[in-house]
């Protein structure tokens, strides 16, 4: 009974990361279709098979990764399904998930949505069943926890802020709609009014949505070495994390894949990645496809510490380390570390610390869980194109839209609300 | 001996008689059982129908060849379109109507109806048979039988009326309340609370100095209520304008001690969109005056709707605060103004399909459910009146989703939400406002009263003659033209290169209708409401194909049935919160238990399991 028109989904089927492999699950009618996409080809049914994913849109290498194709109906869900196993660091999970959401048709499922659609097909077992209470249990608990922080915190307050303005501008909109007969109810020009004030809106969430995200709290910063090879990246990883996590050897290239080091340094989180050496003529493919992911991840990182040459920095804001202080000398630009003789290594800790503290969210800050950018970025998008429009019911609409986003954030139904903004600001009735 | 019928609509307002037609249109034998023959259609209130938003549900039950468009043109002194500087979505069509004629229209509908019998009497008691309705005992004793019963009774419901410190029983002015029914339905357990409503003075026009007022003439336009009644029938008059000011105020406030709203004497709540003028100068205190519209009752009645003072203060209150305004020095109330304070059914208690779920056969409709206006009880009136015949005739029940109609939206707002104040359509209300217009009812429900067997034969030859022209248009305008093509024709568009259909380049400003027409010569043959509606979707198209996916959404998961018999209790996880709702709404599909407010996906997800397991 899945009719042509309801979506593929997509989740996380393992723990939460970081972890050895993650899963991740795909099921409707596109599945194939975005392994094709991702992997260049799909797979015999029901064989795993080790594949390189790229981003469709840059072909940027994104994980080497199992791939297993699925057809239904023999499937959990009873529909097409895909299977992505691949490296369980975050970084790698969001990539994967951005492109797949990033597909026409697709898009992350519900919470039991999985369940459901298996429920619907008719293949489901008892334990499946429990399964569900579970999560809505667990849902339960996660909004009851959700609602105490937000109730808790200044974000929340935010919210409450845009949800008024925008529950009387949109008032104000639906007013001169419903009751553009009465005498109370301005009418002419309400657009240009509507528009104004929106503006005002539009920065306050501009602003929330470049404060730094809770992942940074929970995940850490990120902060990539980079530099040529044998500029001694390994070894400055492993002075800084204290333990050997890198693979070190004289030999260049011998860092061939990112490597993703989490440490905890004064009570905050950090994930150091040592990159490929970063050589245009790349030894062998798989070392390319190293360095090509050594580009990605410069792009993500928080912080990057350069090891190279002063004019090659990836980045204006990169700390420029002039390592192997002990063996190469201090009369280069930058930042004099060895990591052999300690030198210079608690200034480079110092200006980590520092940078790290303007990226982290401050005591009281306002943290946006993924979930919560997503919808504040799309309450943005309704609300820029509302201020572009001049006809009154576009706007009306997409206020209407802003508000249903804003209804996800909070878990409260805005059309009622509205209505009261709407009768207690304009004295309407005949 | 008692008289058999198929279906009995106990009350002659706009639902009950909406309800009787549409019965006895689906082939139903119908008993249309109401105190006084002579109040059958009558207006209680405002002498206009239609509006912002109520409009909309005009035109949806006249595309379900309902009465109340026909009835309205055939009465009409006054034609106005609202917001018709905005797009045709919220354009609402009113008309000021002629009391006695709107009524003569209602009574000349009916009597031409088959089927259709009108019984005066006081409907005394519901009559049940094993938990089923079996039919009406009338005061005098008689009985009628029928296997489906539709209570439109209004205001009738334990009615009490407040004018002053003076009360009475009763459901309108002049008229007895519903007493012994409110008490049987108080005891048979539905969940009944109290709503109040109001209603201005009615001022004798010869006593009003309408020179000095300003006036507001009928539009010029050839628009009809309904857009099967050929042209505009009657001499049209203009309203006049007025205000209240600060002397009215003072007035006011000196007598709100004798006002019941204020004394605690009404106990229910009324609407916050139609408030009384005691409520206006309270809340609004900052206010310097409030607009008033002099609306006149009829062609050959001198009595005057003041719009804009609905007030139950003592009538020597009334008659000084009236003669504060301009143009009202001299004038004499004929009828003072007044409150009512009804019962209403929580129509969480119905299906969609207006059928008390504990009742099988009793079906409720207009004022009884808790809304407000005209408009809204013909609405419900219809819907009502299908099903009740579908239940007598075993056929399958007629539902209207909110993506259908704003017949479909109040539904579900009503049985799924229920009302805290009398329930008013707005198109605030309608999340796909820009599919549901007033101009388009006609290809929305058309096909769906042609599938229920309640669309007559002209109707019919109208649809298909829509249908031929729609078709004609669509073909014409998927031509395909380039943005230089276009230049050449004279549109200012912007050169991108790119090649879009004529319905692609209609949503562009730079694109007039005349260019169109030179490309698509069909737009001037047909007739010009199909054109005009086209072209609207045109302009529209990007957010009605938003919405359209939007709407395929709502299908799928209302072609999941929750069996009626579920006990969400059973249901594991579901919060004590979520467990109220869901049992006060009952909501009979997966779609409507997602829209109560609070139920989240997972949670659906559980019901869903639950329910096909409880199944198998
Ligand atoms: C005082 C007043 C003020 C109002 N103000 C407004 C307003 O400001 N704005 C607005 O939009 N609407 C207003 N209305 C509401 C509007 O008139 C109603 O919503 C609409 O008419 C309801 O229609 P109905 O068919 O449900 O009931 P009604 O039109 O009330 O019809 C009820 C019918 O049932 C019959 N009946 C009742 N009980 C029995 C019985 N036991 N046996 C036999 N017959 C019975 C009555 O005779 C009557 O014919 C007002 C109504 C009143 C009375």
């Amino acid at each position: 009974m899945t009719g042509p028109l309801q979506d593929t989904i997509f989740a996380l089927s393992s723990g939460p990361p970081p972890a050895g492999i993650a899963v991740l699950r795909i099921s409707g009618a596109q599945a194939g279709g975005a392994i094709r996409t991702l992997a260049n080809r799909l797979p015999p049914p029901r064989m795993a098979s080790l594949a390189l994913l790229r981003d469709p849109a840059d072909g940027a290498a994104l994980d080497r990764a199992l791939i297993l194709w699925l057809p239904g109906p023999g499937t959990v869900t009873g529909e097409d399904m895909a299977e992505i196993h691949c490296h369980g660091g975050r970084a790698v999970i969001a990539a994967i998930e951005a492109v797949l959401d990033a597909m026409p048709g697709l898009r992350r499922a519900d919470a039991g949505e999985f369940t459901r659609r298996a429920f619907e097909h008719g293949r489901m077992d008892l334990n499946a069943v429990e399964g569900l209470s579970d999560l809505l249990a667990a849902e339960t608990q996660n909004q009851r926890r959700a609602a105490l922080s937000m109730a808790e915190g200044h974000f929340s307050r935010r919210i409450d802020a845009w949800r008024e303005r925008l529950l009387a501008l949109s008032a104000m909109a639906e007013a001169a709609l419903d009751f553009s007969d009465e005498d109370d109810v301005p009418d002419a020009g309400i657009e240009n009014e509507i528009g104004t004030r929106l503006a005002g809106l539009a920065t306050d969430i501009e602003s929330v949505l470049d404060a730094p995200s809770a992942e940074r709290l929970r995940d850490g910063i990120r902060v990539i070495l980079a530099g040529p090879p044998n500029a001694g990246k390994s070894t400055l990883l492993n002075a800084l994390v204290g333990r050997d996590a890198a693979i070190v050897s004289a030999i260049a290239g011998t860092t061939r894949d990112r490597i993703e080091v989490p440490a905890a340094i004064d009570g905050s989180a950090y994930v150091f990645t040592d990159t490929a050496g970063l050589r245009d003529d790349a030894g062998d493919e798989i070392e390319a496809v190293g360095i090509d992911r050594a580009r990605a991840a410069m792009e993500a990182a928080d912080i990057i510490l350069w090891l190279g040459e002063a004019d090659a920095m990836p980045r204006t804001d990169a700390i420029l380390v002039a390592a192997q202080s002990d063996r190469l000398g201090r009369d280069r630009p930058g930042l004099p570390v060895s990591a052999h003789t300690g030198e210079g290594m608690s200034a480079l800790l110092a200006e980590l610390l520092e940078r790290a503290s303007a990226l982290l969210p401050r005591e009281g800050d306002y943290a946006l869980h993924r979930r919560q950018r997503i919808l504040v970025a799309q309450l943005s998008d309704h609300i820029e194109v509302a201020r572009e429009q001049r006809d009154l019911l576009i706007i009306a609409e997409e206020l209407r839209l802003a508000r249903s986003r804003l209804d996800e954030l909070t878990g409260q139904a805005s059309t009622e609300d509205m209505l009261d903004h709407l009768f207690s600001g304009f004295c309407i009735g005949k | 001996m008692p008289v058999r019928y198929d279906v009995i609509v106990v009350g002659g307002g706009h639902a009950g008689c909406e309800a009787a037609a549409a019965a006895a249109r689906k082939g139903a034998k119908v008993a249309l059982l109401t105190f006084d023959r002579n109040t059958v259609g009558a207006m209680s209130c405002n002498p206009a129908i239609g509006g912002l938003g109520k409009g909309h549900l005009v035109r949806e039950v006249d595309a379900l060849d309902g009465l109340m468009g026909r009835a309205a043109d055939a009465a009409a002194i006054h034609y106005r379109m609202l917001n018709s500087s905005k797009g045709a979505a919220v354009q609402g069509p009113r008309v000021q109507a002629d009391r006695s004629r709107y009524r003569a229209a209602i009574h000349g509908l009916l009597d031409q109806q088959v089927g259709l019998t009108i019984v005066e009497g006081e409907a005394h008691e519901l009559l049940l048979d094993r938990g089923r309705t079996s039919g009406i005992r009338l005061s005098d004793g008689q009985t009628l039988e029928a296997r489906a019963v539709v209570l439109a009774t209004g205001t009738f419901l334990g009615g009490k009326l407040f004018c002053g410190d003076a009360q009475d029983a009763g459901g309108r002015i002049g008229e007895r309340a519903a007493t012994r029914l409110g008490q049987q339905l108080r005891k048979l357990d539905l969940p009944i609370a109290r709503l109040k409503t109001g209603t201005p003075p009615r001022i004798d026009g010869r006593t009003i100095d309408w020179a000095r007022l300003e006036t507001q003439p009928s539009d010029d336009g050839t628009w009809t209520m309904s857009p099967v009644t050929p042209a505009r029938i009657l001499p049209q008059l203009a309203c006049a304008i007025t205000r209240t000011n600060d002397r009215t105020h003072q007035i006011i406030r000196d007598g709100l001690g004798r006002s019941p709203l204020f004394s605690g004497a009404i106990e229910g709540r009324g609407p916050r969109y139609c408030p009384s003028i005691e409520d206006k100068v309270l809340r609004f205190g900052d206010r310097d005056g409030h607009q008033i519209f002099l609306e006149p009752e009829g062609l050959d009645s001198p009595l005057v709707y003041p719009n804009g003072i609905s007030t139950s203060l003592p009538e020597d209150v009334q008659r000084a605060m009236i003669r504060t305004m301009t143009g009202l020095e001299q004038a004499e109330i004929v009828v003072a103004g007044y409150a009512v304070e009804y019962d209403y059914v929580d129509p969480r208690a119905l299906t969609s399909s207006l059928e008390l779920r504990a009742l099988p056969g009793l079906f409720c409709a207009g004022q009884i459910n808790g809304t407000t206006g005209y408009e809204e009880a013909a609405a419900q009136g219809l819907v009502a009146g299908v099903n009740a015949a579908a239940h007598a005739l075993s056929q399958p029940s007629m539902i209207l989703d909110r993506a259908s109609s704003y017949i479909g939206v109040m539904i579900d707002d009503l049985v799924l939400q229920g009302v805290t104040e009398p329930y008013r359509m707005l198109t605030a209300r309608a999340e796909y406002r820009l599919r549901l217009r007033a101009d388009n009812a006609e290809t929305r429900l058309g096909p769906v009263g042609l599938e229920h067997g309640i669309v007559g034969p002209d109707r019919a030859r109208r649809m298909d003659q829509r249908k031929h022209w729609r078709s004609e248009i669509e073909a014409a305008l998927s031509r395909s033209m380039t943005a230089t093509e276009m230049a050449r024709a004279g549109a200012f568009v912007r050169q991108d290169g790119v090649r879009r259909t004529l319905w692609e380049w209609a949503r562009f400003p730079e694109v007039s209708r005349s260019l169109l027409t030179s490309f698509a010569p069909v737009l001037d043959k047909a007739p010009q409401d199909v054109t005009d509606e086209q072209l609207e979707d045109a302009h529209y198209a990007p957010y009605l194909e938003r919405q359209e996916a939007e709407v395929a959404a709502l299908r799928r998961d209302e072609r999941v049935h929750i069996p009626a018999d579920v006990d969400f209790r059973g249901v594991g996880g579901l919060s004590n919160e979520m467990i109220e709702r869901l049992e006060a709404a009952r909501p009979d599909t997966l779609a409507a238990a997602g829209r109560i407010r609070g139920i989240t996906p997972a949670a659906l997800a559980a019901i869903l399991v639950h329910a096909r397991r409880a199944a198998a």
